[in-house]
């Protein structure tokens, strides 16, 4: 398949064919992508795209067996002076001016404008929902809440969300992700042409969570995407992120963090698509480790792909990964891949690197007084303090630095 | 008065060939106000004192004792012997990746003063100590000991000193690597540490160039991991002149030599 015919208009008509299973693919833009949960072949394990998650803890997201019986709860909530701050408001209304929440069908004309699903949970979850919650931002909304609550332990659910902007609307939205069961779902994101979303998600599952998301983002001409992702709860948490321009001007950041207590693994899966001339993207993320012995491997997957195409010049592009390993008995992957088909662009690079909170850097906090859990916690402060600093509602932030303190204290670091 | 007492210390390294003894015996006894310069050829043994002292897991004390004013500091964890009052400016401060230099003094200060030091005064403090040290200011948003030079690790060591004023500091080769007016620097930093008197300094060292600018109450020279001979500064003088040659091949001073006498 030729990479023009990718780049067309319609991505998801070219090159559908059963499987993927049985050969490598060569380059990310050969990706396939298709609503059709039966032209994706049932992960076995092996396949590049599914080497590293434990497909036996999905729950049956993957193989047919889920049964989506359960409900995944989704609550949107404004805050700010001109609405009513803290109060949990059902689709269908507004939340604040700027703010439209509609709850619509599969047949909605603006449903699949995000991007199309990549694997076969993605398809599984758009195929099986029968609402959406879309959420309209307009002009400069004050920051907005959606809330997806888990079908609760044993059930399964999906969900799909909406989130679009309108010519130069400025807005900042935030998801979170908790309770507890298994979720597939897919998060579009669609800016328009001069706008800017800041977009927070967060994953703070119980302890039994799954989910696996998809998100499309899809970056209008000149429109900026300020994204961080926070991944702190859950069994298995599998998010794919991918990134799409429609236009010259588009500006993504990525930022995520991770932190993968005992028995936990959390992967991330990032694809930005440069096909069009004059875009910008940076992804930075960070995850820390902490195993405990007798328990499964604490478990960071991070697999970073950007895909230059040839009619992308003027590309600018960065790409970086890195894990803080805190213990033993944890494993980190990270595998960035950076191709490009034109040598016109402006910037491209990427960087990993996995470092050890070793002995002698406790021995030197330890030998000035400080005990070896506060040496541990300053240690993964700094470390996240970065990406945290990117977050830009103040509440949200302390919440999240409380939760990442109580990671570290649970775990008796 | 604080005292620092070590006694009969022996020392071992876990190696491929089993453990290795390093320190075979040594006898010392610092008392606040002195400072002790510990010189010796390399190898000797002398930052194995230091680290053993401060309860670097590495090293594994085989016998011996050591007390800060009659209390077991190798029955304490690492962060307590800090607490309880010892310093140890290390030859290769380590890097820490991430934690700000600004976040990791007020951590330390934290811990061994017992609470979170005043935010306001506490600013005014490190910025005076910084000056204090010729620190460009903006190394509080620096990582710790990342990417620092040679010089600037041994500063940052120094001020770490300023701000945590130890019962006793051990100084490890604090001398190395620093060009003529870094030494000055940090030379004047440690005695304004030993100032009133209240301190107690081991100060390691290769060199005699770094007793010129600290002047020593008593000189030991460390030899096959004991102290083979104590005395006063002309000890030092001496050593300037004919190396450690003489020491190279010594039987151990009798424990009850020099440092008793001349403290």
């Amino acid at each position: 398949m030729s990479s023009d015919q990718v780049a067309g208009l319609a991505p998801e008509l070219a090159g559908a064919k059963m499987g993927q299973g049985s050969k490598p693919l060569a380059s990310a833009s050969e990706r396939f992508t298709s609503y059709d949960v039966d032209a994706f072949e049932v992960p076995g394990g092996r396949e590049e795209n599914w080497r590293f998650t434990p497909t036996k803890r999905l729950r049956g997201l993957h193989d047919g067996t889920a049964t989506f019986e359960g409900t995944a709860t989704v609550s949107v909530r404004g805050s700010g002076s001109d609405v009513r701050s803290g109060a949990a408001v059902g689709p269908g209304v507004s939340v604040g001016s700027g703010v439209s929440v509609e709850t619509v069908t599969r047949g909605d004309a603006r449903i699949g404008e995000g991007g199309v699903p990549a694997d076969r949970v993605s398809a599984t979850a758009w195929s099986s929902f029968t609402e959406a919650t879309l959420l309209t931002l307009t002009g400069t909304p004050s920051p907005v809440t959606v809330t997806v609550t888990g079908p609760g332990e044993g059930s399964t659910a999906v969900a799909h969300l909406q989130i679009r902007t309108t010519p130069h609307a400025q807005a900042t939205v935030v998801v979170e992700f908790r309770g507890s069961g298994a979720v597939a779902d897919n998060l579009e994101v669609v800016l328009a042409d001069g706008s800017m979303l800041t977009l927070v998600v967060t994953e703070e599952w119980a302890d039994d969570g799954v989910h696996v998301s998809a998100q499309h983002l899809s970056i209008g001409r000149d429109a900026t995407l300020r994204a961080t992702s926070v991944a702190l709860g859950g069994d298995l948490v599998r998010i794919s992120p991918t990134v799409k321009y429609r236009g010259p001007g588009g500006d993504a950041e990525l930022a995520g963090l991770g932190f993968a207590d005992a028995g936990q693994h959390l992967e991330q899966r990032l694809l930005v698509d440069h096909a069009v001339p004059s875009c910008r993207s940076d992804v930075v993320y960070k995850n820390a480790l902490q195993g405990a012995k007798g328990v499964t491997d604490a478990h960071t997957v991070w697999v970073g792909d950007v895909l230059i195409r040839a009619a992308a010049e003027h590309t600018q592009t960065f790409e970086l990964n890195r894990n803080l390993v805190l213990t033993e008995h944890a494993r980190a992957d990270s595998v960035p891949n950076l191709e490009i088909e034109t040598g016109e662009i402006a910037g491209a690079g990427h960087a990993s690197a996995t470092g050890r909170f070793d002995d002698e850097q406790l021995f030197y906090l330890q030998s000035r007084g400080i005990p070896s859990d506060v040496a541990r916690r300053l240690v993964v402060r700094g470390f996240f303090g970065e990406i945290l600093n990117k977050i830009t509602v103040p509440e949200l932030r302390e919440r999240l630095e409380a939760a990442i303190e109580v990671e570290l204290a649970v775990t008796g670091a | 008065m604080s005292t620092l007492e070590i006694k009969d210390l022996h020392v071992s390294v876990a190696t491929e060939d089993g453990a290795k003894e390093i320190l075979k015996g040594v006898d010392l006894t610092i008392r606040a106000g002195e400072t002790h310069a510990v010189m010796g050829p390399n190898g000797s043994g002398k930052s194995t004192l230091a680290y053993a002292i401060a309860g670097h897991p590495k090293y594994e004390i085989t016998s011996g004792t050591v007390t800060l004013d009659g209390a077991d500091v190798l029955a304490m964890t690492v962060d307590e012997r800090a607490r309880a009052g010892l310093f140890l400016a290390m030859q290769y401060p380590v890097e820490v990746p991430g934690v700000s230099t600004s976040n990791f003094l007020r951590a330390a200060a934290t811990a061994v003063r017992g609470e979170a030091p005043k935010l306001r005064t506490w600013v005014k403090e490190v910025k005076a100590a910084m000056s204090d040290l010729d620190i460009d200011p903006a190394f509080g948003d620096r990582n710790v000991n990342e990417g620092f030079s040679g010089g600037e690790k041994k500063r940052h060591e120094v001020l770490q000193l300023a701000l945590l004023s130890p019962k006793f500091a051990i100084l490890d080769e604090t001398d190395s690597g620093l060009d003529v007016d870094a030494l000055r620097v940090v030379s004047e930093g440690v005695n304004r540490y030993r100032a009133g008197g209240e301190t107690g300094v081991l100060l390691i060292t290769h060199y005699t160039r770094i007793l010129q600018h600290i002047t020593p109450d008593v000189v030991h020279v460390f030899s096959g991991g004991r102290i083979v001979e104590s005395g006063g500064p002309e000890l030092a003088n001496e050593l300037e002149k004919t190396g450690y040659v003489r020491f190279a091949d010594v039987r151990p001073a009798e424990p009850t030599g020099g440092v008793e006498g001349a403290a």
